[in-house]
């Protein structure tokens, strides 16, 4: 039996809309993509089996909403812009290691509790999201063009006018920022 | 020999490019001694499956 696509459409409208959000961080242009997806779903008329498989196709139509934007956009993630997120980067770094390079005692990397235990857990997404949040938002572009959007980092350099090494020190950031700040607020507490 | 700082440089790029040989040895070596890092290229991994989660490939 098809379920009722137009409130599954208000219901997940939401989620689409903060997954647009976080990766444009453009509250207008993401509810632009939001809206186009919306109209494209309307449109489409394939039947789904089940909500998680129209949910994984809305996402899909997104996915490529949010690339036409980007695409559109001048590459204003250009060196300079990223320079404004560095800043923080080398206190980051400065913290973590001593200065041989190696980890800090309070610093080193623990063991991460059943990860796929967190995964089932709402609350373990909402910290997620926030983490992804904190990231500054170049860096955090360029993390979700990679991991969201599928994006190789040639593709990222051609579309925000950044170099491959310098594609990989944000990647790098990116991650080690998102690792940091769920050790902290989630796996050092709640998820163990 | 690498140290942590470099170790977790490599483990990020190791997710976006192949590494040459001499780097893959050179953090195995790394991998091996340091639990730090070993936990930390762990993370790298929960860090992509989450990704790959929250980005709606799976449902949830």
């Amino acid at each position: 039996m098809e379920f009722d696509r137009q409130a599954e459409l208000n219901a997940l409208r939401p989620d689409l809309l903060r997954f647009a959000r976080l990766q444009l961080r453009d509250a207008g242009a993401a509810e632009d993509a939001v809206q186009e997806t919306l109209l494209a779903a309307l449109t489409g008329s394939h039947g789904f089996e089940s909500r998680s498989s129209y949910k994984t196709w809305l996402i899909a139509i997104l996915r490529n909403k949010i690339i036409d934007i980007i695409r559109g956009q001048s590459r204003e993630v250009a060196a300079s812009a990223l320079a404004d997120d560095e800043a923080g980067d080398d206190l980051l770094n400065e913290s973590l290691f001593d200065r041989r390079g190696h980890w800090q005692p309070e610093t080193r990397p623990g063991r991460w509790a059943d990860p796929e235990a967190s995964f089932e857990q709402q609350q373990f997404w909402a910290v997620f999201e926030a983490c992804l949040d904190h990231l500054p938002a170049k860096t955090a572009r360029v993390f979700m063009m990679r991991e969201f959007l599928g994006f190789d980092t040639e593709e990222i350099c051609k579309e925000t006018g950044i170099s491959s090494s310098n594609c990989w020190v944000v990647l790098h950031r990116a991650r080690m920022g998102l690792r940091a700040c769920l050790d902290t607020k989630w796996f050092a507490g709640a998820g163990t | 020999m690498l140290n942590c700082r470099q170790a977790t440089e490599l483990m990020s790029q190791e997710q976006d490019r192949a590494l040459a040989l001499s780097e893959r040895i050179g953090l195995r070596l790394h991998v091996w001694i340091c639990a730090g890092c070993a936990n930390y290229r762990r993370q790298m991994g929960v860090l992509r499956e989450a990704c790959r989660r929250f980005g709606g490939w799976d449902s949830r």
